[in-house]
């Protein structure tokens, strides 16, 4: 079991955990995510990285961030599972990219970018990975319209004499 | 009969011939994207054997093909593929809309979801239902035949006067009434074009 002091005393006081039911969260600052993460794999032996996502807290009551990006690890020796938060804002979100640590991370990286517009630094590959690469909005943000802004509208009319 | 032909020779329209032929032998092109897919597998099987209609050829080139039968949702970044398929299908050719997304969209009014196909192609025939049963698309098949019956022509005349788009357009106004989020005309995310016909119109 990872302690909270054991981090603590790694990486300051910064660092502040949670629980709900027998899940464990890890809030971290973006300053020290890589670190932390990197101690995770190390020393604490989390040698898989389940997924990447994000949350926008946009309207949400009591939030102070606009993002957390969630990291889902799990260590599979003992089955350990431990959820790790960063919280950045616009408006250029970003974070160090995981993909030293976990060559997974990669498109799961792209996705977040691709829906949150949060950039990875230090990705190697940073593109859109579901949507079509000249659209221009991050779909999963709260401000962007469910209906879209027009997207599905641009497309020429074929008429049946024509085709 | 004064002329007197033979027993095994008969007169008729060249159109008519023409009509007879293709509509007992449509060749559909199977653009399966969704659910509706497996109910469009379920007409061509044995149960409900399309087969029986002339329609079982189902060829996965768009070149081969006479009937483009869209069954399940189309989402924007499919729409130029569908497009494509379309132009690639030889003269004479129709199309059916086969369930409720690809008529209009149906639960998935999302940004990237198409408001049905008839927007942006030329539909003949629309099949409701979430999905429509395999007998609807065999009635849809039937009726297909008998349009093809009546309004076919050996030289594809049929279509020439067809040069304006039937299906509503692309962007409506109403449209934007249903968007209820105010946020989006505040963030100005509308083209230009689409916002000066949204004008013009009220
Ligand atoms: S109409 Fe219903 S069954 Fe057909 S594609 Fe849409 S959701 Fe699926």
């Amino acid at each position: 079991m990872v302690s909270l002091a054991e981090l603590q005393a790694q990486f300051g006081s910064g660092i502040a955990e949670r629980t709900f039911r027998d899940n464990r969260f890890i809030d971290v600052p973006a300053e020290q995510l890589l670190n932390v993460l990197s101690a995770l794999k190390t020393q604490f032996s989390f040698n898989m990285l389940i997924d990447i996502t994000a949350v926008d807290w946009l309207d949400y009551e009591g939030a102070t961030d606009r993002f957390s990006v969630v990291y889902l690890l799990l260590n599979v020796d003992s089955g350990e599972r431990i959820t790790v938060r960063a919280a950045v804002n616009l408006p250029d979100p970003a974070l160090p990219s995981v993909c030293s640590l976990w060559m997974g991370a990669d498109w799961m990286e792209r996705e977040v970018y691709d829906m949150f517009g949060i950039s990875f630094t230090d990705h190697p590959d940073l593109r859109r990975i579901l949507m079509p690469e000249e659209f221009s909005a991050f779909p999963l943000r709260k401000d962007y319209p469910l209906k879209g802004r027009g997207e599905r509208h641009n497309f020429p009319v074929i008429t049946r004499s024509e085709g | 009969m004064a002329v007197g032909l033979p027993e095994n020779i008969f007169i008729t329209r060249l159109d008519a011939a023409a009509n007879w032929a293709r509509s007992n032998s449509l060749w559909p092109m199977p653009f399966a994207t969704a659910c509706c897919g497996i109910e469009l597998m379920a007409t061509a099987a044995s149960r409900h054997d399309l087969a029986r209609f002339g329609a079982e050829v189902m060829r996965f080139s768009p070149r081969q093909c006479d009937l483009l039968i869209v069954a399940g949702r189309v989402v924007m970044k499919m729409l130029p593929v569908l497009q494509r398929i379309w132009l690639q299908m030889p003269e004479p050719k129709w199309c059916i809309s086969m369930g409720a997304c690809a008529c209009s969209g149906g639960v998935f009014d999302t940004y990237a979801v198409v408001q049905g196909v008839d927007r942006f192609i030329p539909v003949d025939m629309y099949v409701p239902g979430c999905p429509p049963r395999p007998e609807q698309l065999l009635a849809a098949v039937i009726d297909m035949q008998e349009k093809v019956r009546r309004t076919g022509t050996i030289m594809g005349r049929e279509f020439v006067s067809r040069d304006t788009s039937t299906g509503p357009s692309p962007f409506d106004l109403q449209e934007q009434y249903r968007i209820e989020d105010s946020r989006l005309v505040q963030l100005g995310g509308f083209s230009a074009a689409a916002t000066s016909t949204a004008e013009g119109d009220a």
